[in-house]
């Protein structure tokens, strides 16, 4: 086995395979290349017999490699998921970064660490970057909704901004639920009620 | 009673039934769990999630543990399957180009006779037929190629046997890249309502009484938890006793239905449910007995001849030693904590552990714990009997 290792990724998303591949560059010099059609996946992929296959954990098509773990020729070298042959902290790490590594039998951990690793802390930036934004997201709607249910407090009972405040929140509290549902509840009816 | 609390994952199918019924209706509950229901993407993932202690339980194939104990697949760690979760419910379907030439060919598609459909296929195929199975280990691809090898079919060697995942398998056929399917409920339905394809045979009619799916823990969780376990052996139970009852059956499919689970028409759903399907695009309607079982005829019993055959099969198909791979295929479907966790219960549990597979043609009783229960009928399309104890 030469020293260059190939690497394949599964990744539909185009902009997330180049920071995966970026990243598994500086970790070494390697071939990579990037899948990103599902159909014919396990074909694909045994065409270019690659060393090492990294693909989503969360990803629908990765039952399509679960083809490969079966060699049906001698030729053909069998692939087995990472997690069997490696220390658990390694492998505990990577399936929370959400990456399934494919690596081909008698591979030793050693050369495979610095891939995985690389792989892990793109996989987990990613993710962690699209959780944030989530947050942000859903952050901004209820601060737009408890500010509407504000306003229709205000109108409805003469109450100025804090007043109306408190008593979403007091509601909410009195409840058992957020102070965004509160909300959410009444401006729906007064939207039925108007 | 303190709740323990338990995740189990699944994959959005009819027959991941008992687990979305046992924590909705209580039967959980009632037996001191609370249960979070994950659903997963993948069966691999699924399996991980398991096997790596994520979560607690696991909606899973049949075969899945039984190649695991032999050493096939990815992932090395010993399963256990505490208790089969349904019997039957997949179909295999042809696409639309297929099933135009075996009608032409005079096929009737009678959605019962493995024989006739079988020949009626492999006439139709050409040299090199192309099959979607949802997993490389599932009844999917046993029941196939052991029904088109019994036919004559050289399997698998002239078998283009692929796996692709469930919600693409309509779409791979409509672009071609597959000739047929065999799939669980409710996606064969599915691929009849996008005009993807028709539906050829429900894999009853090839064997009458195959394990589905089963609840899979893992093997030192079940040693450690064996409380636990029983729990939820029970409650599987009730939910599949409570989905027998025919007059449950709007309220199972409206439960499925709803977003947060199988996020699919209760009216798709419920076709499945009761075994009334429809087959082709024009509206036609079969009927089949015993389509997907829940609780009859002792369905969720972890027969150990089920897990021999299962790991016979694979065994052949892979040039592993058949004794060894049946010796521990027999360990990990546990009907052991089975028995264990149901003795203080109404069920009805056979007296043995093991049967002959395929030995009885009609509903018949046989020797139980109250002398009372009835086993439906369990033979296989050429009637083949499968042996456990046989070499």
């Amino acid at each position: 086995m030469s020293d260059r290792l190939s690497i394949v990724v599964v990744e539909k998303d185009r902009e997330r395979a180049l920071l995966i591949v970026d990243s598994l560059r500086a970790s070494g010099d390697h071939e990579i290349s990037v899948i990103s059609e599902q159909s014919g996946l396990a074909r694909r992929i045994s065409e270019r017999n690659p060393d090492v296959v990294l693909v989503d954990f969360a990803n629908p098509s990765r039952d399509m490699l679960e083809e490969l773990t079966l060699a049906s020729s001698p030729l053909e070298r069998p692939v087995a998921m990472f997690v069997d042959r490696s220390d658990d902290a390694l492998t505990r790490a990577a399936i929370e970064a959400g990456v399934s590594a494919y690596v081909v039998d008698g591979l030793s951990a050693g050369r495979i660490k610095p891939i995985l690793d690389a792989a892990i802390t793109r996989f987990h930036m990613f993710q962690a970057m699209r959780a944030e934004l989530a947050a942000t997201k859903r952050a901004l709607e209820e601060r737009k909704i408890i500010d509407r249910a504000k306003g229709v407090l205000m109108k409805a009972r003469g109450l100025d901004e804090d007043a109306a405040y408190a008593l979403l929140r007091k509601t909410a509290m009195d409840q058992g639920r957020k102070v965004a549902e509160v909300a959410e509840a009444l401006v729906t009816a007064a939207g039925l009620l108007s | 009673m303190s709740q323990t609390r338990l995740t189990l994952g699944y994959i959005p199918l009819v027959d991941a039934a008992p687990l979305i019924i046992a924590r909705e209706l209580g039967f959980a509950e009632q037996e001191g769990l609370a249960v979070d229901l994950r659903a997963a993407p993948s069966w691999s993932t699924l399996r991980d999630m398991v096997a790596l202690g994520q979560i607690e339980a696991a909606h899973m194939l049949a075969p899945i543990p039984v190649a695991m104990a032999m050493g096939l697949g990815g992932m090395a760690t010993r399963l256990d399957a505490i208790s089969v979760l349904s019997v039957n419910g997949n179909a295999v379907g042809v696409s639309m180009q297929l099933a135009r030439k075996m009608r032409d060919a005079g096929h009737d598609f009678g959605f019962a006779d493995a024989t006739a459909a079988g020949r009626a296929l492999i006439a139709a195929a050409g040299d090199r037929l192309r099959i979607g199975v949802p997993f490389p280990f599932s009844m999917h691809a046993e029941l196939l190629y052991y029904w088109l090898g019994s036919l004559g079919l050289e399997a698998p060697q002239a078998l283009d046997v692929h796996t692709v995942p469930p919600q693409q398998m309509a779409e791979a056929m409509a672009a071609g890249d597959l000739d047929a399917f065999c799939v669980g409920a409710p996606w064969g339905s599915m691929a009849v309502e996008n005009g993807a394809g028709e539906l050829l045979l429900p894999t009853s009619a090839i064997w009458s009484f195959a394990p589905e799916k089963v609840l899979a823990v893992r093997h030192d969780w079940a040693e450690k938890a064996p409380d636990q376990a029983a729990r939820l052996i029970r409650a599987m139970w009730r939910a599949g006793r409570w989905l027998a009852d025919s007059g449950n059956r709007i309220t199972a499919s409206e439960i499925l239905s709803r977003p947060d689970h199988l996020n699919l028409s209760a009216e798709l759903l419920e076709r499945s449910l009761s075994g009334n399907l429809m087959i082709s695009a024009r509206g036609e309607q079969r009927r089949a007995e015993g389509y997907l079982e829940f609780h009859r005829g002792a369905a969720t019993f972890p027969w150990r001849s089920q897990a021999g055959w299962i790991a016979t099969r694979l065994a052949a198909r892979t040039g592993l030693d058949r004794a060894q791979a049946r010796e521990a295929a027999r360990r990990v479907f546990r009907t052991d904590l089975y028995r264990a966790a149901l003795d203080t219960t109404a069920a009805d549990l056979p007296g043995a552990s093991e049967k002959l597979e395929g030995a009885l043609d009609v509903p018949t009783e046989v020797a139980s714990q109250t002398g009372s229960l009835i086993l439906g009928p369990d033979r296989f399309f050429d009637g083949q009997i499968f042996d456990p104890d046989a070499e």
